[in-house]
């Protein structure tokens, strides 16, 4: 028994040898998320998105793309071990990493061995600021709050309105900040903030009944998706009814399996990708990855998706070949044609037209759809 | 006024979660004397059993339930005898690391099964809530069903293990396990049982968890199972009345410390009350003192 264990595992070895050997010609790109626990969904959207770009790119002939992921749990101290890992098994660019606090991390590390890193969906200013060599696909935190804000004003859908936000999370809190500060220049008057700790947070009835009791016509939920579905349902549950306005992340709330989408009539949100669009471009990554992983892809596989096309773009655009990559230390190289690179492009991507600034924030705008039978529906 | 009779309400419907997972977990410590931290994520399979039952397989909710409660019994039984019972003679802190490692590997299990995205579970309950004072305070019905369920739960277990054989046995194991054997008792026949019972609780827990709040993901058993066990340890671990008033009451703290003091320390309230416990009364509100003699 022993030696046919042992005999597994020098096979194993020699498997894993010969995926590196396949890859020689291809630029590895290292993508490290939480793959397991209560975030695994926002990383395996994002590699199951990535993978996609990659099969797409290589069917293309031109450049090749190869793959390493790691299970970082969204935790800082993993997602370095997982980065470190990644370097080792060859990675000269990363695609990550997915949460906002462990990409912080990676990307102090990154800075310093000049590692390129463009993440999908890590939207807090604190990725980018002051490191020349990090990107953003998403939307930065600040900029949703503030366009939130005034599309409320612009639109006059409410004059006292409600918060209820996750402060234990960056994304959730960022958006809330300026959201505020935006209200507060546009004389929309916040009645009620209420936060809750974390998205496995099931009760929500203290803070419903806060924003119900001070009179809110619109409730503000810069939060998930998840704990946003829970809002909605105990909303119900109380007779409440005011309008609620979600943001990006509130996406996907409609493919939640079982959910009653009539609790989320008449909801608003902001946001850049939508899986219902209709262009072409969306119809075919929704169905590819409907086909090959089952289920609707969220936003954060979109994202991922258009970062791999948007790192295509910018290594055509700037010579970056697979030899370059794979040479020793070869991703210092790649990351200095790189930087310069990116803030000339404009992508054309399923989450919207992107540009780039030297900081590494992206410029897109977001677009309001209300819920209406269980479908978005644009409006202005 | 009507304000703190509502959050005593939404305590109230918290708590009866707590209580329902909080009963399971106190039996099979109460018998077995281990802490079993997989019951939670047991609750989450029954979510998961019953949702599938429901949805995929088109069965009326009641029958669903029937079936998450067979599929828990069995998975409880096989945990027991594959994780569990080869380490009868062991430390206990070792049965403690295996059930934590038991926890993960359902969590992840249940991630390869049915995935990583979160799911909506219909409410099995279909009664309407009760509205007072012209509908500004509203209990609803999973909350009356949960506190009903609670009751009969309590009151079968209590009389099964005092006035059945099988209960009797269960006792006598409690006590000692040594003794009972002597006597005749089939000690691993009877904490696979209790076993058994524990997780058919554990599926019926976690259909009420996820009516009453219908988020079911591969983690959704674990918080409310650790704070089940703080309800347990409250209501004094091992006691049947304890684990429901425990639960209770954890409930009603919770969402009372949320709504006057601060919401983001809902947590922090539920788990200072595991350590004033622990400090105060070891043995929890209705435990009893056992004398060890030397």
């Amino acid at each position: 028994m022993k030696k046919f264990f042992a005999a597994m595992l020098a096979l194993a070895m020699l498997l894993s040898l010969c995926s590196f050997a396949a890859a020689e010609d291809a630029i590895i790109i290292g993508i490290s998320g939480p793959l397991t626990g209560p975030y695994a969904m926002y990383g395996l959207g994002v590699v199951n998105g990535a993978q996609i770009a990659i099969d797409e790119i290589n069917a293309l002939g031109g450049l090749q793309f190869a793959m390493v992921d790691e299970d970082d749990e969204g935790d800082p101290e993993k997602a370095v071990n997982a980065y470190n890992t990644m370097l080792d098994q060859g990675a000269a660019v990363m695609v990550g990493t997915v949460t906002s606090g462990a990409c912080a991390a990676v990307a102090a590390e990154a800075y310093n061995d000049r590692v390129f890193m463009l993440t999908p969906s890590a939207s807090s200013p604190t990725v980018t600021e002051g490191r020349d060599n990090v990107f953003q696909v998403c939307f930065t935190d600040p900029g949703q709050g503030a366009a939130s804000a005034q599309y409320i004003v612009d639109h006059n859908l409410a004059t006292k309105v409600a918060v209820i936000y996750n402060n234990g999370q960056d994304y959730s809190t960022g958006i809330f900040q300026t959201f505020e500060a935006k209200a507060k220049e546009l004389g929309l008057e916040i009645v009620s903030i209420k936060t809750f700790s974390s998205d496995d947070n099931a009760d929500f009835s203290v803070q419903l009944a806060d924003a119900k009791e001070n009179g809110a016509e619109l409730v503000f939920l810069p939060i998930y998706y998840t704990p946003a579905s829970m809002v909605l349902q105990q909303a119900k549950n109380m007779d409440y009814a005011p309008i609620f306005f979600g943001v990006d992340g509130m996406d996907g709330i409609l493919d939640i399996e079982g959910f009653d989408t009539t609790l989320a009539e008449g909801v608003y949100l902001l946001t850049a990708y939508s899986a219902d669009a209709q262009d072409e471009k969306t119809q075919n990554f929704v169905a590819k990855y409907q086909e090959i992983y089952g289920g609707v892809p969220n936003q954060f596989a979109a994202d991922a998706y258009d970062a791999v096309y948007a790192l295509y773009e910018a290594c055509n655009a700037a010579g970056v070949t697979a030899e370059m990559a794979n040479q020793d230390e070869g991703f210092a190289e790649v990351c200095e044609l790189l930087i310069p690179v990116m803030p000339t492009l404009t992508i054309e991507g399923i989450t919207g037209t992107m540009t780039w600034n030297a900081t590494g924030e992206v410029d897109k705008t977001p677009t309001a759809v209300v819920i209406n039978n269980g479908v978005y529906t644009g409006v202005q | 006024m009507i304000s703190f009779l509502s959050h005593l309400v939404n305590g109230l419907s918290l708590g009866s979660v707590y209580a329902i997972i909080a009963l399971g977990y106190s039996m099979v410590y109460g018998i077995a004397k281990m802490l079993n931290f997989a019951h939670g994520d047991v609750i989450m399979v029954g979510g998961y059993i019953s949702f599938c039952a429901a949805l995929y397989w088109g069965m009326p909710p009641v029958i669903s339930v029937l079936v998450a409660m067979v599929v828990c019994t069995v998975l409880g039984v096989v945990i027991e005898r594959l994780a569990y019972k080869p380490l009868r003679a062991a430390s206990s802190l070792a049965v403690l690391i295996t059930a934590i490692g038991m926890s993960y590997f359902l969590q992840n299990m249940a991630q390869l099964i049915w995935g990583a995205n979160p799911k909506s579970f219909p409410s099995v309950v279909s009664i309407p809530s009760i509205s007072l004072f012209n509908g500004q305070l509203l209990i609803s019905g999973e909350t009356i069903v949960t506190v009903l369920a609670n009751i009969i739960i309590m009151t079968a277990l209590t009389l099964f293990t005092g006035k059945t054989k099988m209960g009797r046995a269960m006792r006598a194991v409690a006590e000692d396990k040594g003794a009972a054997e002597l006597m005749g008792i089939n000690v691993n026949a009877t904490i696979s049982l209790t076993f058994a019972i524990g997780s058919a609780l554990a599926a019926i827990a976690g259909v009420l968890l996820c009516s009453a709040y219908p988020t079911l993901m591969p983690t959704t058993g674990s918080m409310p199972g650790i704070k089940a066990f703080t309800a347990a340890v409250f209501g004094g671990i091992g006691s049947i009345p304890g684990a429901f008033v425990g639960g209770i009451l954890l409930g009603v703290i919770e969402i009372l410390g949320k709504a006057y003091v601060s919401t983001e320390l809902g947590d922090a309230f539920v788990f200072a009350v595991l350590i004033v416990v622990l400090l105060v009364k070891p043995t929890g509100l209705l435990g009893k003192k056992v004398h060890e003699k030397v």
